[in-house]
C-alpha cells in the first residue's frame, strides 16, 4: 500500500517538475519581448536597463528559471507588474475564492446528478429518464458562459434579485459568510454546477442501470431484501465512482473557472489570470499558472490514492 | 485530466467485426434514432448556411451603421435585431456558423489523426517508446483542458490558427490515451501473434489487424469532443483570446454585446443560444452513432 | 510440395533427409517477478530451463506436462514470438536470424503455429478467406494468387469456398476455426507446423476429425509437427516420438511406444497412470501424484521433483539429473538420477 503511494508520489514529481517549466516558459512563447509590458516603447536605454536588471531578464533563461523555482518554493512568487503586490498574495486570495465557489459549485452539481441519474437509472425508459437525461445533455453541451449571462440577464437585471458581478457590495474581495455576500455567490455557482450536474449524472445513470441488471442484485431481492436496504448496496458500489469523478471536478472546475469568473467578475484565479494575460503582468501570470497546475496535480495525486481506499476492487499494481 | 463529458471508463476493444457492412447497419440503425436524426437535420442547416453564406445572407457582416445600432428582433431588415455596431445579426450569425464549425471540426479532426497515429505506435510497439510517448502527454493531462487552451492561446496570441493549434494540443492526449489503451488491449490478442508469426512489419499489421478494431472507440470519443471544442473555441474568443474583430464569431459577438444585455439582452444572448443548439446538435448526433454502434450483430 | 498451385513461396528442403529439421539446445528463458518497488528483486520464474531436444523430419514429437512446465513457453520461443535468454536454435542446419543462416521473415515461411483457442486466432474483422490469404501476400504473393490458393486450401481442410469462404471467425463453430487456423498455417507452405493445445478446446468428436486431418495432411505435405498437450491419449494417436516437461526442463524423451509401455522417470509414470482406462480391472485407487507443484519462482537445487517423487533420494536434493539414455536404447533419454530399468507397464 504504502508502496504505491510512494510509487505516485515519485511518479507525480517529474510532471510537477514539467509543470513548473512550462507555466515559466509560456511567456517566453510569445511573440514579442516581455520587457515591452514593463517598460514604455519610448523610454531611455538606461531605463530599460535598469528594468531589465530588477526584474532580472538580462541573465539567461536557465538561470532564470533556476532563481524563479528558487523563490517559488520559498514562498515568493515575484511582484505584479500592474498592481504592485506580491504575486503570492494576490494568488493566494484569488484561490481561496476560486476554491469556494468551485467546491460549492461542485458540490451542488454533484448531489444534484446523483438525484437524476439514480432516478434515470432506476426508471430507465420512463418518462423520468428522459427528463433527467436531457438535463443531462444540457449539462455538457450548454456554454456556461453564455448561461452566466442568460441567468444574469433573467435575475440580475430584470428581476433584480441578485448581484450581477463581483463578490461583495461595492466590489470587495473580503469574503464573508453573510447574506449580503452569498447572494453574490448564488448565480456563479448555479452556472458552475451545470457542468459536473450533466456528467455526474450519466455517469450515475449508466453505474446503476448497470448494477440494478446484475445477479447480485436479483438475488438479495429473491432473498427479500427492501427497496431500501438495495438501494443501499448500489450507493456503497457507486460511491468509489463518483468520488473520484467528484475530486476530478473540483480540480476540473478550478482551473476552469475563468470563463464564468470573467462574466461575473468574480475574482478568482481565473479573473485573475485573464487580467494577467492582457496586462501581459508576467510574474503574475507565471504565478497563478504555477499554484493552479500545482493543485490540480495535488488534487489527482489524492484521488490516484484514495481511489483504492475507497474501493477495494482496485487492485493496484 | 479526463474528458469531462465522458464517464471515467476504458474503452472496449469491439467484439463485433466491423466490415462496410457493419458501417452501413450502423447507418441504417442511426436512422431510425429520432434525436440523432433531428440533429443530423439541424447541423445540416447550419452548414448549408455557413457555406452558402454570402449567397443566402440579407446582408454584409461588416457593414456598420451608427444610426442602426441595437435594433430588437424582428426589425425591418435586420430579421434578428443589429448588433452594437449597427451590423445585421442574422448575417452575422450565418457567417458566424462558418468560423464556428470550423473550430469545432478542425481541432477535433486532426487531434484524431495525430492522436490516433501516436495510440497505435505507443500501444503496438510498447517498452519504452510507450513510456516515453505517454509520460510526455501525462504532463499535458496536469492542465485542466480550459487552462491548457487559454495558457496557450495566450502565449501564441489571439488569432484563428492560434485557436486551433491550442485545442489541438489539448485534445491530442486525450485521443492517445484512447488509442494507446485499446491497441495496447487488442495487441495481446492470439490473432496478433499469429500476424506476428507471418513475418509482416509492424506498420502491416497494425494497418490490417489492429487499426479497424482502434478506430471505433476512438471514433465515439471524438465525436464527443465536437461539442467541447466548439464551446472551447468560442469561449476562447469571449475572452478575447481567439478570433479578432471584426470577424464574426458567435463567441467574439457574445464578448462585443456585453454592455448590450441591459438593454437588449435577446440580441446579446443570441449567439450563444446559436452556440448551445450547435452543441447540442453534435452531442446528440454522437450519442445516437455511439448507440448504434453499440448493438452487435 | 503441394499439388494444386505452383510453390510461389518456396520453401524447400535444404538439409535433407537425415538433418533433423529442428535442433535446440539449452534453451533457456526466465521471466523476472516484479513484486516490489524496484523491478529487478531478483527473482526469476524459471520457465525454461535449459531445455535441448531435436525433431526429425517427417515425425510429430509430441511435448506433455502439467499446466506451467513451460510447454507453451518453449512453443513461442521456437516460433521467435518472444526471444530466448540464452541457447541455441538450429532450422534444417541453418541458425535463425543469425549471421549466415536464415533471416527471420524466411524463417517465418517454414515454421508456423496453431493456436489453442480458436476465436481469439483469428482475426474478427476478416473474412476466414482474407485471413488466410494474408500470408502469403506479405510474403510476396500476388493478391488474387493467395485468395485462390486460400480457397483452395479451405477446400482441403474441409470448408467449401462457396458456403465458407465470405463467413466471420463468429459464423463459425470451434472445430470449423480451428480447421481455418490451419488452413492459414499451410498458407506459408510450412516444413514444421507447432500444434499448441490445438485440439484441447473441441468436442472429443470433432476432434477425432480434426486430429485425422492433421496426419493426412502431414503425409500429403511431408510436415513435420510439434504437438503440445496435456491430453496423453491424443498425444499416443499422434506422436511418433514424446517429450515429458516439468517445470520448465525435459524429464523424459523417447518414441511413443517406449515411453507408453516403459517409462523410466516417476513423473511420467505417474502421469501415464493417471490416465483413466475403460478397463474396469484397472481402476486408479489413490492419486499417483501427491503434494503441490513447486514454485516455478526459484526453484530448490537438485532434481525439480523431489519433493513430490516417491522415490526420492539424498542425491536427488542435491545434484540435478542430466538426460541420459536409458539402459543400451539409444533413442530413449531420461534426467532421473535413479535411471530404472522400468517394469513391464500394463
Amino acid at each position: 500500500m504504502w508502496v504505491y503511494i510512494l510509487k505516485r508520489l515519485l511518479y507525480a514529481l517529474p510532471i510537477a517538475l514539467s509543470v513548473t517549466v512550462i507555466s515559466f516558459m509560456l511567456v517566453y512563447l510569445a511573440p514579442g519581448d516581455p520587457l515591452n509590458a514593463i517598460a514604455p516603447a519610448d523610454a531611455p536605454a538606461d531605463v530599460i536597463e535598469a528594468l531589465k536588471s530588477a526584474y532580472g531578464l538580462d541573465k539567461p533563461v536557465p538561470v532564470q528559471y533556476g532563481l524563479w523555482v528558487w523563490r517559488a518554493v520559498h514562498g515568493d512568487l515575484g511582484t505584479s507588474i500592474a498592481s504592485g503586490r506580491a504575486v503570492l498574495t494576490e494568488v493566494m486570495g484569488a484561490v481561496s475564492n476560486t476554491f469556494m465557489l468551485a467546491t460549492i459549485a461542485s458540490l451542488m452539481g454533484v448531489s444534484m446528478g446523483c438525484v437524476l441519474g439514480a432516478l434515470a437509472g432506476y426508471q430507465r425508459g420512463s418518462l423520468t429518464d428522459k427528463i433527467a437525461t436531457t438535463f443531462s445533455v444540457i449539462g455538457v453541451s450548454i456554454p456556461h458562459y453564455w448561461l452566466g449571462l442568460v441567468l444574469t440577464i433573467v435575475f440580475s437585471i430584470n428581476l433584480g434579485w441578485l448581484p450581477a458581478m463581483g463578490a461583495g457590495p461595492g466590489g470587495s474581495t473580503e469574503w464573508v459568510w453573510d447574506l449580503e455576500h452569498i447572494r453574490f455567490l448564488v448565480l456563479p455557482a448555479i452556472t458552475l454546477c451545470v457542468i459536473p450536474m450533466g456528467i455526474i449524472t450519466r455517469t450515475v445513470r449508466a453505474l446503476v442501470a448497470d448494477m440494478l441488471e446484475q445477479e447480485f442484485v436479483i438475488a438479495l431481492r429473491a432473498r427479500g431484501l427492501s427497496s431500501v436496504a438495495i438501494f443501499k448496496h448500489i450507493a456503497k458500489n457507486t460511491a468509489p465512482t463518483v468520488l473520484a469523478v467528484t475530486g476530478l471536478q473540483i480540480g476540473y472546475l478550478m482551473g476552469g473557472s475563468i470563463l464564468v469568473e470573467t462574466v461575473f467578475a468574480w475574482p478568482g484565479t481565473g479573473f485573475l489570470l485573464n487580467t494577467a494575460i492582457f496586462q501581459r503582468d508576467i510574474p503574475l501570470l507565471q504565478g497563478t499558472l504555477l499554484v493552479l497546475c500545482m493543485i490540480f496535480v495535488v488534487l489527482n495525486l489524492l484521488v490516484d490514492i484514495l481511489q483504492p481506499l475507497i474501493d477495494p476492487r482496485m487492485g493496484r499494481t | 485530466m479526463r474528458d469531462h463529458t465522458q464517464p471515467p471508463q476504458s474503452p472496449q476493444a469491439p467484439q463485433a467485426p466491423q466490415s462496410v457492412g457493419y458501417w452501413r447497419a450502423v447507418l441504417r440503425r442511426l436512422k431510425h434514432e429520432p434525436l440523432a436524426m433531428l440533429s443530423a437535420g439541424v447541423l445540416l442547416v447550419l452548414v448549408i448556411s455557413a457555406v452558402f453564406a454570402p449567397w443566402l445572407a440579407p446582408g454584409d457582416p461588416f457593414k456598420a451603421s451608427m444610426l442602426k445600432r441595437l435594433m430588437p428582433i424582428g426589425s425591418p431588415g435586420y430579421l434578428l435585431g443589429s448588433d452594437e455596431l449597427g451590423r445585421d445579426m442574422l448575417t452575422r450569425l450565418m457567417y458566424g456558423a462558418r468560423l464556428s464549425l470550423v473550430m469545432g471540426v478542425v481541432p477535433v479532426f486532426s487531434a484524431f489523426c495525430i492522436g490516433t497515429t501516436l495510440g497505435l505506435f505507443a500501444g503496438y510497439l510498447g517498452g519504452r517508446i510507450n513510456m516515453v510517448i505517454m509520460r510526455i502527454l501525462d504532463i499535458f493531462y496536469a492542465f485542466p483542458s480550459v487552462l491548457l487552451a487559454v495558457a496557450i492561446s495566450g502565449a501564441l496570441g489571439p488569432g484563428l490558427s492560434n485557436s486551433l493549434i491550442a485545442l489541438t494540443l489539448v485534445f491530442v492526449p486525450q485521443i492517445v490515451r484512447v488509442a494507446e489503451s485499446v491497441t495496447t488491449q487488442v495487441r495481446q490478442l492470439d490473432y496478433i501473434e499469429a500476424a506476428r508469426m507471418s513475418g509482416a512489419n509492424a506498420f502491416s499489421i497494425i494497418r490490417v489487424h489492429v487499426l479497424g478494431s482502434v478506430l471505433g472507440p476512438v471514433f465515439v470519443y471524438a465525436t464527443g469532443l465536437l461539442s467541447v471544442s466548439m464551446i472551447l473555441a468560442s469561449g476562447l474568443s469571449f475572452l478575447g483570446l481567439g478570433v479578432k474583430p471584426p470577424e464574426p464569431e458567435w463567441g467574439l459577438m457574445l464578448n462585443t454585446l456585453r454592455s448590450a444585455i441591459y438593454n437588449k439582452p435577446f440580441v446579446a444572448a443570441l449567439p450563444g443560444a446559436f452556440i448551445f443548439l450547435t452543441s447540442i446538435a453534435f452531442n446528440l448526433l454522437a450519442d445516437g452513432v455511439r448507440s448504434a454502434m453499440d448493438i452487435k450483430k | 510440395m503441394s499439388q494444386e498451385t505452383t510453390t510461389p513461396l518456396n520453401t524447400q528442403d535444404r538439409g535433407g533427409p537425415a538433418q533433423p529439421i529442428l535442433v535446440v539446445n539449452n534453451l533457456k528463458k526466465y521471466f523476472p517477478v516484479r513484486s516490489g518497488l524496484f523491478a529487478r528483486e531478483g527473482k526469476f520464474v524459471h520457465a525454461v530451463d535449459n531445455v535441448s531436444f531435436s525433431v526429425a523430419k517427417g515425425k510429430t514429437l509430441g511435448i506433455v506436462g502439467e499446466s506451467g512446465c513451460g510447454k507453451s513457453t518453449t512453443a513461442k520461443l521456437i516460433a521467435r514470438l518472444i526471444n530466448p535468454d540464452s541457447g541455441k536454435m538450429v532450422f534444417d542446419g541453418d541458425g535463425v536470424a543469425e549471421y549466415g543462416g536464415i533471416a527471420l521473415k524466411e524463417f517465418r515461411k517454414n515454421l508456423q503455429m496453431v493456436f489453442q483457442d480458436s476465436f481469439a486466432s483469428l482475426n474478427p474483422r476478416l473474412t476466414i478467406e482474407q485471413t488466410t490469404a494474408y500470408g502469403p501476400t506479405v510474403h510476396g504473393v500476388s493478391r488474387a494468387q493467395a485468395f485462390a490458393q486460400a480457397r483452395s486450401l479451405l477446400q482441403r481442410v474441409g470448408l467449401a469456398p462457396e458456403q465458407f469462404a465470405t463467413r466471420y471467425p463468429h459464423e463459425l463453430s470451434g472445430g470449423q476455426r480451428q480447421r481455418v487456423n490451419i488452413a492459414r498455417a499451410l498458407a506459408y507452405q510450412p516444413r514444421l507446423v507447432i500444434l499448441d493445445e490445438a485440439v484441447a478446446a473441441l468436442d472429443k468428436s470433432v476432434q477425432a476429425q480434426v486430429l485425422n486431418l492433421l496426419q493426412e495432411l502431414k503425409s500429403e505435405r511431408q510436415l513435420t509437427y510439434l504437438f503440445i498437450s496435456h491430453d496423453l491419449h491424443v498425444v499416443h494417436y499422434m506422436s511418433d516420438e514424446v517429450m515429458v516437461m516439468y517445470l520448465g526442463q525435459v524429464v523424459e524423451k523417447g518414441p511413443v511406444e517406449r515411453i507408453f509401455s516403459h517409462a523410466a522417470h516417476p513423473y511420467t509414470r505417474a502421469l501415464l497412470s493417471a490416465i483413466p482406462s475403460m478397463d474396469p480391472a484397472k481402476r486408479t485407487l489413490k492419486s499417483p501424484l501427491e503434494g503441490d507443484p513447486p514454485n516455478p519462482i526459484n526453484p530448490p537445487a537438485g532434481c525439480r521433483f523431489q519433493d513430490r517423487c516417491p522415490l526420492v533420494k539424498d542425491i536427488c536434493r542435491s545434484v540435478s539429473p542430466m538426460l541420459a539414455p536409458v539402459g543400451v536404447v539409444y533413442d530413449h533419454t531420461v534426467a532421473c538420477h535413479l535411471n530404472l530399468e522400468p517394469p513391464p507397464h500394463e
